[in-house]
């Protein structure tokens, strides 16, 4: 609705207010007359006409004239909606704006969310986070970052921005472990893109990554413990998610490579001879470099895992000293994972990946 | 929307190759596509002059205002459907290559901002 506002008025404080409106008209009225037929258009109908009054009463500029003279003639039809989220969606994961304001302007324009539930989900002050959003509205109108969906040959490259935001704040949510909002939100918004471009491989390959990765999210963390992936409780993972997951599985671009090496741990039959390959697919990078390097370890033993990161070039990424003495430990070479335990603490990043390395250092120590 | 393009060196871009050089195309295409625009090459900064008053008194310098690794060597005034038209037009103009491209959207002065 707000998004439908947008592209009429090019205005999104006016479609903000508007929409606002909408929605307290509506808490007056559908108690009293009744919830209407179709609630959407009802309320999609009132902010339209608070638009069009507001603008009537500055219609003294020829341009806002234009608008006045296009809106009497709108029909909003499902088609007009879904391509106008669409556009949304396009407009603020938009390359021109800074990643913290992609990431915000989404969650407040196409989730839906307030400012203080996403200042709060970003622990920064909420004056803070307005300001973002403002700055961020600005600066759509003032560059004139365009509301529509690029053009094809610009597509590929701009879908793989918004397929960064959504993953971004998928992660935001899936690290720091306790706001899992935050994963569910980039979950349901994923969902909404894959609705707005259906059979898009890409957009497939990244719900299936989240789902695969969410369905583990009760097994993963326990009593705020976090728990490795071979000593999670199965019954705990989601099965449907996983279902769900698998069936998106394409083959395609990094999102469904990423997806594929997801699904090999969901499968969990032992089977890890693809996964070297896998990676291999997605190719450079510390991270994916340190992830083969694992993969290698658990298809050929922890002799051969440990080889292989002893074979990556330097790197500070912080969970090598972590993977260097998880293998380690199973070789037995306790004094030497101790020593990589200790490396790995002094540079792990959240509470629960600290606690876990504290206990298996106790472990090896003991 | 009216925006303002600087046309900027970069130590980093690849080196200029005169054979190479777009400009006469991507102005021919820019003229067919009808896009309002106007610009060209300024001298080199060796080649500047500042201007400052202070205090009343007019200082005359030579050279740039500012010591900067990258300077303006061009600049265009174009009138663009939006910000993705405008990048679209600008990645095809030579100096997005041999240099880097800076695009400015000018003040809305209607709108007050």
């Amino acid at each position: 609705m707000v998004s439908t506002l947008i592209r009429i008025t090019g205005d999104w404080s006016l479609a903000e207010d508007c929409t606002a409106d909408a929605f307290e008209k509506a808490i007056a009225r559908w108690p009293v007359d009744g919830v209407p037929d179709n609630p959407g258009a009802w309320l999609t109908t009132v902010a339209k006409n608070k638009a069009l009054d507001r603008l009537r009463r500055a219609a003294n500029e020829a341009r806002k004239l234009e608008q006045v003279a296009i809106m009497n003639e709108l029909e909003v039809d499902d088609v007009e909606l879904t391509d106008d989220r669409l556009r949304l969606i396009f407009t603020c994961c938009h390359p021109a704006l800074p990643l913290e304001a992609r990431v915000a302007l989404t969650l407040r324009t196409v989730a839906g969310l307030t400012t203080p539930e996403i200042a709060s989900a970003f622990l920064v002050p909420e004056p803070t986070m307005a300001q973002r959003l403002v700055r961020a509205q600005k600066k759509i109108k003032n560059a004139g970052i365009p509301y529509r969906v690029p053009s094809i040959d610009l597509l590929p490259e701009r879908l793989g921005g918004v397929l960064a935001v959504l993953y971004l704040l998928f992660n935001e949510g899936y690290t720091a472990v306790s706001r899992v909002d935050l994963a569910e939100e980039a979950i349901r918004l994923t969902r909404v893109l894959l609705q707005l471009m259906p059979g898009e491989p890409e957009v497939q390959g990244l719900l299936a990554l989240e789902l695969l990765q969410h369905s583990r999210r009760r097994a993963r963390l326990v009593d705020g413990e976090l728990v490795p992936l071979e000593e999670q409780d199965r019954s705990l993972w989601d099965q449907a998610l996983v279902d769900e997951g698998l069936s998106l599985l394409r083959s395609g671009g990094r999102y469904q490579t990423q997806a594929a090496i997801a699904a090999v741990h969901a499968r969990d039959d032992g089977d890890y001879s693809e996964l070297v390959a896998l990676y291999d697919r997605l190719g450079g990078g510390a991270v994916v470099a340190l992830n083969r390097a694992v993969a290698i370890g658990m298809a050929d033993g922890p002799e051969a895992g440990l080889a292989a990161i002893e074979a990556l070039p330097a790197s500070d990424y912080y969970l090598v000293p972590a993977a260097r003495a998880d293998f380690l430990r199973r070789l037995g070479r306790d004094a030497e994972a101790a020593e990589q335990y200790r490396l790995a603490l002094a540079v792990v990043k959240t509470d629960p990946e600290r606690r876990y390395l504290a206990r298996r250092l106790a472990e090896v120590e003991g | 929307m009216k925006y303002f393009t600087f046309m900027v060196t970069d130590s980093a871009a690849e080196p200029y190759k005169p054979e190479e050089d777009t400009i006469a195309q991507w102005v021919k295409d820019a003229i067919a596509a009808g896009t309002e625009f106007d610009g060209d090459r300024i001298r080199p900064r060796e080649e500047a002059k500042t201007v400052r008053v202070r205090n009343g008194e007019l200082i005359v310098t030579d050279g740039p205002f500012t010591e900067a690794k990258e300077w303006i060597n061009g600049w265009g005034i174009n009138e663009f459907d939006d910000l993705d038209h405008a990048i679209e037009v600008m990645a095809k103009h030579p100096v997005a290559r041999f240099g880097q491209i800076e695009i400015r959207p000018f003040y809305d002065w209607e709108a007050g901002e």
